[in-house]
């Protein structure tokens, strides 16, 4: 039977936690899952193991609110009111199935993934979100996906950016069970090394959004944290903005590139909001008022 | 006795050689080991490159600069500013 998640404003993200998204392009909640169900999740795991592809699965394009009926531990944890509203502000209402995947890294396998991205040179604003879900606990350097803060703008393909195996800034998730991560599909991520001696699971499911993901979330702060365009660290800036966030370069970003990170991240705010004049630096609103004496020259 | 080649490739934060690494690879063609693994929080193994050079790397090969392509003026994706260094070893 089908259980309605009843989700309450405080289950949704803030304008903030949007903000860090559109910047870094991953958020962690830790121990989002309860005990129960994260347990059960465990045993159901186990009886499939790595061959995930033996576990009965829903057909791409199925609606979130379908998948894995009751009873069912991957369902309990998507029925969770808070699960609901953080993929509610990132994806907005009935996102629907692309697919999912148990992943079993057994204790002492050391050797790291290549670094990749799960696209192919996507280049749209709609995104779609990953969600990672490790239902006991990961100590660092035990087998927590590793990530690229700040990558998930890059336009790449695929595993061709495996030749970089260390960059500034590069984390590992860790926490303890019931520990939620969401990526854009755009972020640099990889399997890691597991130094310890258990069995690490984690469950990665990609939703896609059918609707605009335009202020989705709790906009309770929202006018304190969107700003105007004339946030601009060389003229009058706020620290606590929207633009503050979209201004700070990751450590491993070159110094041009950095300020392409900011104009893209700025971009990537626009559609989230709505408002086609927002701007981190005054960047998109020189060239786009240059752009507008060059076409009226004819 | 004869020789392996030892393959450094450091990304710099511009297209000057004495600006900061922010990224790194290593390949050992002197050994039977494994990639070295990934580091959580790793330091660079060197401040620039130029330090590369005064530490014995040979630098073979760096990125040419390009004019961004049309119509995709701002897009970012690939590191720019890749360089690559080797150092021969000798083996048994």
């Amino acid at each position: 039977m089908y259980s309605a998640p009843m989700t309450e404003p405080s289950d949704l993200l803030t304008t903030a936690e949007m903000a860090k998204f559109a910047a870094l392009g991953y958020l962690v909640f830790e121990s989002v899952v309860p005990a129960a169900i994260n347990q059960a999740a465990l045993e159901m795991f186990a009886q499939t193991g790595g061959a995930d592809h033996e576990r009965a699965k829903p057909r791409s394009g199925t609606p979130l609110d379908e998948l894995y009926p009751d009873p069912s531990p991957v369902g309990a944890m998507l029925r969770l009111p808070r699960v609901q509203g953080i993929l509610t502000s990132l994806l907005g209402p009935d996102p629907v199935f692309d697919h999912d995947w148990v992943h079993l890294r057994e204790g002492g396998d050391l050797v790291d993934q290549l670094l990749h991205q799960d696209c192919i040179v996507d280049a749209t604003l709609a995104f779609d979100v990953q969600m990672f879900w490790f239902p006991h606990d990961v100590a660092p350097g035990e087998g927590g996906t590793g990530l690229v803060p700040g990558s998930h703008l890059r336009i790449v393909n695929e595993a061709d950016i495996g030749r970089y195996q260390n960059l500034r800034g590069q984390r590992d998730v860790s926490g303890p069970a019931g520990t939620v991560a969401v990526f854009h599909q755009g972020l640099w991520h990889r399997g890691r090394a597991h130094h310890g001696s258990n069995r690490r699971w984690m469950y990665k499911l990609r939703l896609n959004p059918t609707v605009p993901q335009v202020r989705r979330w709790n906009l309770d702060d929202f006018e304190d944290v969107h700003n105007g365009p004339e946030d601009h660290s060389f003229a009058t800036f706020s620290n606590e903005s929207a633009a503050a966030m979209f201004r700070r370069p990751a450590p491993w970003h070159e110094h041009g590139a950095g300020r392409l990170e900011t104009v893209n991240r700025a971009k990537l705010w626009r559609y989230l909001t709505g408002d086609d004049d927002f701007d981190a630096d005054w960047y998109l609103s020189r060239t786009e008022r240059r752009a507008r004496i060059d076409r009226s020259l004819g | 006795m004869t020789n392996r080649q030892q393959v450094l490739i450091l990304y710099l934060a511009t297209s000057a050689l004495d600006s900061p690494v922010v990224g790194w690879s290593h390949y050992d063609g002197a050994s039977d080991a494994p990639t070295p693994p990934v580091e959580d929080r790793p330091k660079p193994p060197y401040p620039t490159g130029l330090h590369a050079l005064r530490d014995g790397w040979r630098l073979i090969q760096m990125s040419p600069l390009m004019p961004p392509a049309p119509g995709a003026e701002r897009q970012v994706g690939y590191l720019k500013h890749e360089f690559v260094f080797e150092r021969l070893v000798d083996v048994d």
